[in-house]
């Protein structure tokens, strides 16, 4: 009995001196917690090293890290809720969820912290991304949207003088690679039953300059929206676009291109500098880069605004010191340090040196690009408008549905929702 | 102790785990079944709840996408269930014989079944991979495809390659559940049979058969409990695409309650498939006392 109780009194004074000792340590101490993307714009690597540098300069604040798959982020903020002040301070967001996080009270209103002299030295396409209902939920700090990739010594050989700057130029142009054999399926896109989907197709809504909804009704069926999803359709049909795309996101058409597997991509800023890297890419020194075509006659070019924000959760507990964090990533010395993947919201960024050197031709399609953002519905339900365009664009990619009648499908849908 | 009567104490020793069960499971599953008659948001946050009686079931018997993936649900249940115990009882007769090696090969049917949902569907998605998949590797190797395929991309194929993924991880649970019930059978008895004359398929039905019967029957009610309950290995695999080829009955819970926000009409799903299940589970062991009673 004696060696017994000797045990149980030496078990309790460890599991006392376990429960006590991190509260005797620092008592002061402040742990944040932040949820990030995992891959797309800036590195898992690039966001650690931000935010060492945050740790050293503000003594008392420290910061886990969460990095999550792009398609897992929205669903985790949401899950999150639950979790009260313990759950994560600071989130990434995207630009399509702000009317959602904000009606649904997830994310503080920060206008009143964002002083007047930035308003102007940003972008207005960031702005959107944190803007609704005339408030501020965030800071934006990744001002993307898709450009036109090419390869170079494909074009070459082709005997392409210079990459498309319409649609219609671009078809023809892979035409002419496939015809010479240069690469059996000339366009990559990512088109998974997934938001990247989306995407694409916004691009090109963009280009032929169609509308989603139109005096509060949805317009997908018709006009513009309508032919973006039939120049996706024929070019599937017509062999120019790589049948995988269907089940391909960012990640997947990076690598395709990388592999030197296709001679046109749309994709993210984040590719620009990954196909140049020798470690990641076959194709090092051929990726030109150029804004997303347009349509004669209609738009010049085209970009699809993907720009995502950081925001402080409604339950944070520490909401000061989270706005400190979020302020010191998204500040201009630190943006334009990391500005190889993903491009800084400041607009004087652009004529640094420090930023443009070495991606020159990134710089030139982004001037034009960021100009010119246009956004997806910002509405409380984009979630389940997503969904709905989703599948059914996805019906006619596999060949289910013809183009009208998955749109008039999808537009009945749509109307279900407020 | 010796005081207390033999049925209180049993009582009174469960009493901690009953506790648990009733806050962890019994609590949910209330709230749940309350929420399911409101129009509750994730967040509470817009204007409260309201009672909404029926109409989020009418809502959920209404939809058409909740129709075809209930029929979907049932097929995946049916055929995954089938495969694994069509398979895991050929493995285990074949584990029962004597072979170089048995023990090896014993130890290694626990791998797939041990193997975490989410690493098996990571796994099964490289190697369908249709840029640099093995499973394209080798079937073109061998010459049976002459391209590499998009196993998952094709909506008519995807649901049969989650199937195969899901069997390919269950079935050594059946095989070794089985192994199990075959080792209580006295040999006495196959050789009894095979000096009356009865053949290898006879001996099956009469002898192997009923032993089995009774744990077979077990593992299959649990298998089918959780095939129609699936969720992760599709989210992994295919995130319900491609066009909704892969979208199951849990599909709408998760999307209704997490993407939508709308907690109460993901309720009224839940509380569906949870009695769907429940009906299905009461028709079987019905079915089966009634085998058992004659037999």
């Amino acid at each position: 009995m004696n060696r017994f109780s000797g045990w149980v009194a030496g078990l309790g004074l460890a599991v006392l001196a376990g429960v006590l000792a991190p509260s005797l340590a620092s008592a002061e101490d402040v742990t944040l917690n932040a949820l990030f993307m995992k891959q797309a714009a800036y590195s898992e690597d690039d966001i650690r090293a931000m935010t060492t540098d945050f740790e050293k300069a503000n003594a008392g604040i420290k910061v886990n890290l969460e990095f999550v798959p792009y398609e897992a982020l929205h669903d985790k903020i949401v899950a999150a809720q639950g979790s009260g002040a313990s759950g994560y301070d600071v989130v990434l967001y995207d630009v399509i969820w702000p009317a959602e996080f904000a009606t649904h009270g997830f994310l503080q209103d920060v206008t009143s912290r964002i002083p007047e002299s930035q308003s102007a030295q940003v972008f207005d396409g960031a702005w959107t991304t944190v803007t609704y209902d005339n408030k501020r939920w965030g800071m934006p700090w990744i001002l993307d949207t898709k450009y036109l990739f090419y390869n170079t010594e494909m074009l070459q050989k082709a005997g392409i003088a210079s990459p498309p700057h319409t649609w219609a130029e671009l078809a023809a142009d892979a035409k002419i690679i496939k015809d010479k054999g240069i690469v059996k399926f000339p366009i990559v896109w990512s088109w998974a039953q997934a938001e990247a989907l989306i995407c694409d197709y916004t691009t090109l809504v963009a280009a032929y300059q169609g509308n989603f909804f139109e005096n509060g009704k949805p317009s997908f069926d018709s006009g513009g929206a309508l032919e973006a999803i039939e120049y996706m359709d024929k070019s599937l049909k017509d062999g120019l676009t790589d049948p995988h795309s269907r089940e391909y996101l960012e990640e997947d058409v990076r690598k395709v291109f990388s592999n030197g597997d296709a001679a046109f991509a749309l994709n993210w800023t984040y590719m620009y500098n990954m196909a140049n890297d020798p470690k990641e890419s076959k194709v090092v020194g051929k990726v030109g880069i150029v804004p997303a075509p347009g349509v004669e006659g209609k738009a010049p070019a085209s970009a699809v605004n993907g720009s995502m924000a950081l925001g402080i959760t409604a339950n944070s507990g520490h909401a000061d010191d989270a706005w400190k964090y979020i302020t010191f990533i998204t500040s201009q010395p630190v943006q334009n340090k990391y500005a190889k993947l993903s491009l800084p919201i400041w607009k004087s960024s652009y004529e640094d040196p420090a930023v443009t050197g070495g991606q020159e031709s990134l710089i030139a399609a982004a001037k034009q690009s960021i100009a010119d953002l246009y956004p997806r519905p910002t509405t409380v339900s984009y979630q389940e408008l997503s969904a709905i365009l989703q599948k059914r664009i996805q019906e006619v990619l596999l060949g289910k549905s013809s183009p009208e009648d998955a749109m008039k499908q999808a537009a009945k849908d749509a109307e279900r929702l407020h | 102790m010796r005081r207390i009567g033999r049925e209180p104490q049993a009582w009174l020793l469960i009493m901690p785990m009953l506790a648990i069960m009733v806050v962890v499971t019994g609590y949910p599953l209330v709230s749940t079944f309350r929420l399911s008659f409101t129009d509750a948001t994730l967040t509470g946050r817009i204007a409260g709840f309201h009672w909404v009686g029926w109409e989020n079931f009418r809502y959920v018997f209404s939809d058409p996408d909740f129709g075809d993936a209930f029929l979907r649900t049932l097929y995946f249940t049916f055929v995954s269930v089938a495969s694994e115990i069509l398979l895991g009882v050929l493995v285990a007769l074949l584990m029962d014989c004597d072979f170089v090696g048995r023990s090896v090969v014993r130890a290694l049917l626990v791998l797939p079944w041990a193997l975490p949902t989410i690493v098996n569907a990571m796994m099964w998605r490289l190697i369908y991979n249709p840029g640099y998949g093995s499973l394209n590797a080798l079937l073109l190797q061998l010459g049976l495809i002459e391209q590499y395929q998009s196993w998952l991309g094709d909506p008519d194929l995807t649901m049969n390659m989650v199937i195969l993924a899901d069997v390919w991880k269950n079935y050594t649970l059946v095989a070794l559940i089985v192994l199990a019930a075959l080792q209580t059978i006295p040999r006495e008895l196959f050789q009894a049979a095979a000096i009356d004359g009865a053949g290898p398929w006879t001996r099956f039905w009469k002898i192997t058969f009923p032993h089995i019967l009774g744990p077979l029957t077990v593992v299959l009610i649990l298998r089918m409990i959780e095939a129609f309950k699936v969720f992760d290995i599709m989210y992994l695999m295919t995130r319900g695409g491609p066009a909704d080829a892969t979208k199951t009955v849990s599909f709408f819970v998760y999307q209704e309650s997490f993407a939508y926000l709308r907690a109460g009409s993901g309720a009224s799903y839940a509380v569906t498939v949870a009695l769907t299940s429940g009906v299905m589970i009461a028709v079987y062991i019905t079915l089966l006392r009634q085998r058992e009673g004659r037999a």
